[in-house]
């Protein structure tokens, strides 16, 4: 621990990573987690006391937790002192050209139709700055959103600089007591982003559209906090639909965002981590906490996620729909393939008066893969006048893939309306024929049946976010027929 | 004149799970015929154009099949589509979700691609069925909807007509075309069948009833019962059984 050179890796990029070869073992905090090691992490982010305080309380009530096992899910178990908490960038040489990257990795890129610049970056050949000039067009963004008094940086950034804000909301929708992965990102979580939206603003343009690549993933405990304030709207895209060859086996992050009075937040996402080989060796772990609470009235909260990868995924984007006449809305397209399994959903819990809620959910299994679609509408006395409907479909393709709907409805308001609509098909032999039949390829063909189905869902998600989701379904399709 | 076969079914025996429903079926189509096979309920006029588009779910124990030469049954049913082979389908599918002209889009370039020709852009694409939907009076709102979703059976039936007249196939297999249909919209199949007469190109009109013949007229009228052909003739033929019925032809074999 001789040595320790601070290294931020700030939202312009991690452009540090490959500049960064010196001493390399100096940076790394032995395997394991103890409050030591989260003094360390929190010493070498410089942060002030209250923040280590509130990380070691987070650690010593995780304790006393113990993982969950409700999910339809089964994997290794994670032995959660065998991990490194604390380490500097992959160390690994960066390839010198395209030539040397994985020739997988840069096909999947061409279908996905990213620019070869961009390409470059994504598999490190270059540094971001080449790319994008990531300076100039980080600060460029940054100064023309700071006019109107948004604030987008790194969450560690935004520890330093707007404390007051921090200190006020992190943890004040996910509670480090929520539950067990959340509490552990609450104990060690290493970066991840900020926003804050003023009063009557509107954010000129979807936050990190621009940072696709320089605010790629910060890690496995990634920590997002997002503040809406009376009046004002943003559009947040989280995710990159390029692969992401992670060496972090579990992943845990939590997304809290607020939503004030009249207030408007849509969120998307789209998540396409290593999703493990055909055999399921390998692939992420994604145990994720994402809420947003709708505090006042008439505020918007709308998820929208497109989740692809992750060998597990354990995921329910929820709303907490506080204020009254607050909307919540969750599209959800989760495609399962070989022996990836996913347990997703989310959760609408109307508190407040004229609540309405929205659930579209679409789920595709096909190979050995299995997945459960687990959605909870609580409706709370107060909630006079809260309607939800929600829709779930699932679509199987093969014989050997599993598919499961688990809707859990709590109503304590006679008021209340509440709508479930749920099928389950497969793609048939005679649409299969058809396309055939006209000359379409049976791959082609059951990408546009899939696209089809999902066509309500990705319909919320941004223009070129969408063109892109559309080709990623199609990849995650792949050798899925015949 | 010599004329150039396009379709040539041999001594073919084909069925489903060991039960033989085609029990030594021939016919030749030459290019530009146009050929009526008429037969009773459950004679197997539907198995017989599965079989010839490829289905899957059923098997060929003898006999051959060929298309300008080769042989179709090595070919999986996309390629028999893009080598020309079009069904216009009893009952064609819903597809929810996909736009009729997306849908349309991905066939012609599939097909383009196959003749090795450059696949259209959308402003070409768009043209091209707008002209072909002009001429069979098909309203352009109906191919933005989802494939067949919610169509009527008649708009399903222009729509297939459609796709034959965008995606020009050599042959054309119409199976009951006619079912369900009134009046109008028959005539908007026929026009559309008819307008792809060129001399060249061949039509094999599977039919229960004359009644589409009389629109469609053909160079020859098989009648097909128990799996064969058992008499063959020209136009006239269909007359004479939709007045003695089938059962008569089948006695006289």
């Amino acid at each position: 621990m001789s040595n320790p050179k601070p290294e931020i890796i700030d939202e312009s990029g991690d452009k540090y990573k490959y500049g960064f070869v010196t001493d390399i073992e100096a940076d790394t905090a032995p395997k394991g987690l103890n409050p030591d090691i989260i003094r360390l992490i929190s010493e070498k982010k410089g942060e002030p006391t209250w923040l280590l305080d509130y990380r070691l309380k987070a650690f010593e009530f995780w304790q006393t937790m113990k993982e969950p096992s409700w999910a339809k899910l089964s994997y290794d178990k994670i032995d959660y002192q065998d991990l490194y908490y604390y380490s500097a960038p992959k160390q690994k040489a960066a390839p010198k050209s395209l030539a040397e990257v994985d020739p997988e990795l840069l096909e999947t890129y061409a279908k996905l139709g990213i620019p070869l610049k961009e390409q470059e970056a994504l598999a490190g050949v270059v540094a971001v700055d080449a790319v994008f000039d990531s300076v100039s067009v980080a600060t460029t963004y940054r100064a023309k959103l700071a006019e109107q008094g948004i604030i987008f940086c790194s969450i560690s950034e935004a520890v330093k600089e707007h404390p007051d804000l921090v200190r006020e909301y992190l943890g004040s929708v996910v509670p480090y007591t929520d539950n067990f992965f959340a509490c552990l990102n609450s104990a060690v979580f290493t970066d991840g982003s900020f926003v804050y939206i003023p009063k009557g603003v509107r954010c000129p343009m979807e936050l990190s559209t621009y940072f696709r690549i320089n605010a790629k993933n910060t890690g496995q405990f990634e920590r997002t906090l997002i503040i809406a304030d009376d009046e004002s709207y943003v559009s947040y895209l989280e995710g990159c639909t390029a692969p992401q060859r992670d060496e972090n086996q579990l992943h845990a992050a939590i997304v809290e965002i607020v939503v004030k009075k009249d207030a408007e937040v849509k969120y998307s996402t789209v998540q396409n981590w290593y999703p493990g080989d055909k055999d399921g060796k390998g692939g992420v772990y994604n145990f994720v906490t994402k809420r947003a609470a709708c505090r006042g009235e008439n505020a918007k909260i709308s998820w929208t996620q497109v989740e692809t990868g992750s060998a597990v995924t354990w995921k329910y984007p929820s709303c907490v729909l506080q204020g009254d006449n607050s909307v919540g809305e969750f599209y959800s397209v989760a495609i399962t393939n070989n022996r990836q399994q996913a347990d997703t959903g989310t959760k609408m819990i109307h508190i407040g008066k004229n609540t309405t809620s929205k659930i579209i959910s679409k789920g595709i299994s096909a190979g050995f893969s299995n997945q459960t679609y687990r959605g909870l509408v609580r409706v709370g006395p107060k909630a006079a006048n809260a309607r939800n409907y929600s829709q779930c479909d699932s679509l199987l393709i093969g014989q050997n893939c599993g598919s499961h709907t688990v809707p859990y409805v709590e109503n304590r308001n006679k008021t209340a309306v509440i709508e479930h609509e749920a099928t389950t098909s497969k793609i048939s032999d005679e649409q299969l024929f058809y396309c055939l039949q006209r000359g379409i390829g049976e791959e082609e063909a059951v990408s546009l049946i899939v696209n089809g189905f999902c066509k309500e869902v990705m319909q919320h998600l941004p223009m070129e976010f969408a063109i892109e989701a559309a080709k990623l379904i199609n990849i995650s399709l792949e050798g899925s027929v015949g | 004149m010599t004329k150039t076969p396009l379709l040539e079914i041999e001594d073919l025996h084909a069925g489903v799970c060991d039960r033989e429903i085609i029990k030594g079926f021939n016919l030749t189509v030459n290019e530009g015929e146009v050929h009526a096979i008429m037969g009773p309920n459950g004679a197997g006029k539907s198995t017989l154009s599965n079989i010839i588009c490829g289905k899957p779910g059923y098997e060929i124990t003898s006999g051959s099949i060929r298309f300008k030469g080769k042989d179709l049954t090595a070919m999986s049913p996309e390629e028999r589509a893009r080598e020309g082979i079009f069904l216009c389908m009893q009952y064609p599918v819903e597809i929810p979700g996909v736009p009729t002209t997306t849908f349309l889009k991905h066939a012609v370039n599939a097909i383009r691609k196959h003749q090795e020709l450059p696949e259209l852009d959308t402003m070409e694409f768009v043209k091209l069925v707008r002209e072909e939907g002009k001429k069979l009076g098909i309203d352009n709102e109906m191919i933005k909807r989802p494939v067949n979703v919610g169509f009527s059976g008649g708009e399903k039936k222009r729509l297939e007509t459609l796709q034959m007249s965008i995606l020009k196939p050599a042959l054309s297999i119409l199976d009951e075309a006619d079912s369900g249909l009134d009046i109008d919209a028959l005539k908007v199949v026929a026009d559309g069948v008819n307008a792809l007469r060129d001399g060249k190109r061949s039509m094999l009109v599977i039919t229960h009833y004359q009644r589409l013949l009389n629109y469609v007229v053909p160079d020859f009228v098989h009648v097909y019962a128990d799996g064969r052909i058992v008499k063959s003739g020209d136009k006239s033929l269909a007359l004479e059984l939709e007045e003695k019925g089938y059962a008569e032809f089948v006695k006289e074999k």
